[in-house]
Parts: structure tokens; C-alpha cells; sequence
């Protein structure tokens, strides 16, 4: 849990795109942009397809997790390197979901896509087929995530930090600016969260701050790190980037990714709710 | 609900209701070797939403006619648009039922 095992440059990852031990995978909110144009090499992931339950709302169970590792060709040993768009929160978001399920070498492009892109690094269109595997995941670490009964435990008690849009938490957005304003949940946060924003973790162009910078982020917003700590946002993609920043690149042990979020807490019945800044 | 399907520089409003949201859309294009804009979309441009207070709202890249769309609240925004060796802002005011309609050169 550092910089040096979970984060990788662009350089890092034009030397090593041909190393036979690295996989590469593409997660994206937008699934239309691997097919415009991908880092050679890479296979991607679709968060929806691939990732959800398709029936219940849950994370697929370690067998479907084994099975799709297995036939993406990554092995138990590969060091699998994430990236995507969007200032890579749903590849944050797979990150967590390799860490829940005990991959062991599992890394993040600094900046994501949009670096990559403004650097004018290339893409490409070919798609690549690794050869299948037989991949053999861990039983799920719930140590790294949070449910519902917890996260209303912790009110008033442990860290709790919504890291959505000031706009998101005040209650006058429902859902990033980028989705039309039209959602079940009602509007506002969990009460004695912080709003500490995802995108305060990062530089314009997707790369993460320094330690230093981040550690400040937090500790002044008034998180005590030596409590528990909660992250949540609206479905757990932006979350999942806020709690790659403490427990990956901070090392703080203590910190979950509540992937019910605002989805799940602004539909519970009955539960306290707070609204504005 | 707005039918028609021509829109100036943003996307289709073919299909949303733009009286209940409030929309921020528009078309980003490049310069030419001129340095002047010559109509050439620029896709995969980063378009960054930030809110009154300068904060992160939303970010998305252009599709390939260089359009993109946020769903805002009635107010001031500015938008930062991204590519490479290019980086341009841009202040908006929004309110609901009327499309905010931009085109952003690089």
C-alpha cells in the first residue's frame, strides 16, 4: 500500500506493454471509448456487463470474478495495470474490486486516459486476445468494504466523507453534471459527512497530488485518520478514487468503499438525511 | 419536448425534455495550421465543469463531432476544455428550459 506498488506512469507503461507478465485492462463509464482507440495491448473491462451482478445489486461472486479473470488471459501472478476515462474513476473502482476479491499485483495509470491523451501518447483500434487461464480469486475482503448498517452506525462517530460535487452534497444536483438530473434517490448527504471532493485529489489532468498534498486534503478537512473512514459518493465509482488515495497511495489501513452509496442511503426509508454545504 | 432535430453546435435535444433540466451543451473545434478555427471537431477534447465556487462538477470528453452536454443547475459555471498543447475556459450562465448553446475554439 504506496505510490511504488500501486501507481504507474506512462512511461512505466509504454516500457512495459509488451511485457508478456503485465495485462492491461480498460475500464470506462463511457464503454463506446475503448472501441475509438485503446493503449496497444489492452483488454478492457465493461463496469456494467462484466462487473455488476445483472441481478441483484452486488459485485459478481468470486466464481463469475474467476471466470472472467480466466478468459481476459490474467493470472494469478500477472501484474494487472488499470486505466480509463474520466479521471479514472471506474478504473479505481475495478482497482478496489481486484483488492476485494485478493489480487496481489494489481497497479493504476497515474492520470488515466486523459493523461495518456494529452500527452499525446497513441491509441489503437486492433483488439487483442490473450489466451485463457485458470484464475483462482480469494474469498471477498470485506475489510475494504462497507454496507449500509455500518455507514448508519458511523454517523456522528467515524469518518465519513462524501467526496461527490459540493453541488451533489448541498442537495442541488442529484447526479454528476453529466447525467441528466433525473433520479429515484432523494437529494442531500448522510449527516456528519465531509465533503471532500474526489477531484480535490487530483491535478487538472487526472494525476494524483503529492502524499503531502493529499494527507493535508484530508487531515484539513477534519478526517482523524486514526478512526475508521467511510467514502461514499453516488454509486461507488468516485468513491473508489478517494479511497484509492488513503488506503493505496497513503497507506491508511482503516478505510472503506461504501459501494451502496447515495443510490442505496437516499433510498432507505427512514434514515437521517442532511442537505446544504 | 423539442422536436426538431437541428441544433446549433451542441448534440440532439431529440428526446429530452429540456423544460425540466438545465442544460450546458456545445461543439468544441480545432484551430486550423492558421491558427484560425476551421470547423474541424475536436473529438476526445476533455470538457471540464466547474461550479460557481470553482469547484469540480463534471467532466466528459467530445465525441467524435467534438460535442458534449452537462445537465447543470440555473447559474454561473465556467467550463475548462482540455487537449493537447491546448487549454481554454469559458464562463456560461445556465437556466432550466433554455440550452445554454456554446462553441469553444482551441
Amino acid at each position: 500500500m504506496s505510490r511504488d506498488t500501486s501507481l504507474v506512469s506512462g512511461d512505466w507503461v509504454a516500457e512495459n506493454i509488451n511485457n508478456p507478465k503485465v495485462v492491461i485492462v480498460e475500464v470506462d463509464e463511457d464503454t463506446t471509448l475503448y472501441e475509438q482507440g485503446h493503449i496497444e495491448n489492452a483488454i478492457t473491462f465493461h463496469w456494467r456487463d462484466d462487473l455488476q451482478d445483472g441481478l441483484i445489486r452486488d459485485l459478481i461472486s468470486k466464481e463469475k470474478f474467476e471466470a472472467l479473470l480466466s478468459k481476459s488471459g490474467i493470472s494469478n501472478d500477472s501484474t494487472v495495470i488499470l486505466y480509463g476515462g474520466n479521471n479514472n474513476w471506474f478504473a479505481t473502482y475495478a482497482f478496489w474490486y481486484f483488492k476485494v476479491y485478493g489480487h496481489q499485483d494489481v497497479r493504476l495509470l497515474d492520470g488515466g486516459r486523459k493523461r495518456w491523451e494529452l500527452d499525446a501518447r497513441p491509441f489503437v483500434a486492433d483488439v487483442l486476445t490473450r489466451t485463457a487461464t485458470r484464475y483462482v480469486a480469494k474469498e471477498r475482503d470485506n475489510s475494504i468494504r462497507a454496507y449500509r448498517d455500518e455507514v448508519i452506525a458511523a454517523i456522528g462517530t467515524l469518518n465519513i466523507v462524501d467526496v461527490r460535487s459540493p453541488a451533489e452534497f448541498s442537495g442541488e444536483l442529484a447526479a454528476p453534471a453529466h447525467l441528466p438530473q433525473e433520479q429515484g434517490q432523494i437529494k442531500g448527504h448522510i449527516p456528519t459527512a465531509k465533503n471532500i471532493p474526489w477531484s480535490k485529489a487530483a491535478n487538472e489532468d487526472g494525476t494524483f497530488k503529492s502524499d503531502t498534498d493529499l494527507k493535508e486534503i484530508y487531515v484539513g478537512a477534519g478526517v482523524d485518520l486514526a478512526k475508521d473512514t467511510i467514502a461514499y459518493c453516488r454509486i461507488g465509482e468516485r468513491s473508489a478514487f478517494s479511497w484509492f488515495v488513503l488506503h493505496e497511495l497513503l497507506g491508511v489501513a482503516n478505510v472503506k468503499n461504501y459501494d451502496g452509496s447515495w443510490t442505496e442511503y437516499g433510498s432507505l426509508v427512514g434514515v437521517p438525511v442532511a442537505v446544504g454545504a | 419536448m423539442r422536436t426538431c432535430g437541428a441544433t446549433p453546435g451542441g448534440p440532439s435535444l431529440d428526446g429530452i425534455d429540456v423544460t425540466t433540466q438545465t442544460i450546458i451543451q456545445g461543439v468544441v473545434l480545432k484551430a486550423g495550421d492558421d491558427g484560425v478555427p476551421n470547423g474541424t471537431p475536436a473529438g476526445n477534447a476533455h470538457v471540464r465543469l466547474l461550479d460557481r465556487n470553482g469547484e469540480f462538477t463534471a467532466e466528459l470528453p467530445t465525441n467524435l463531432q467534438g460535442q458534449f452536454r452537462f445537465f447543470a443547475a440555473p447559474g454561473v459555471w465556467t467550463l475548462v476544455v482540455q487537449a493537447p498543447g491546448a487549454r481554454v475556459e469559458q464562463q456560461v450562465i445556465a437556466a432550466q428550459g433554455v440550452p445554454a448553446e456554446l462553441i469553444i475554439s482551441l
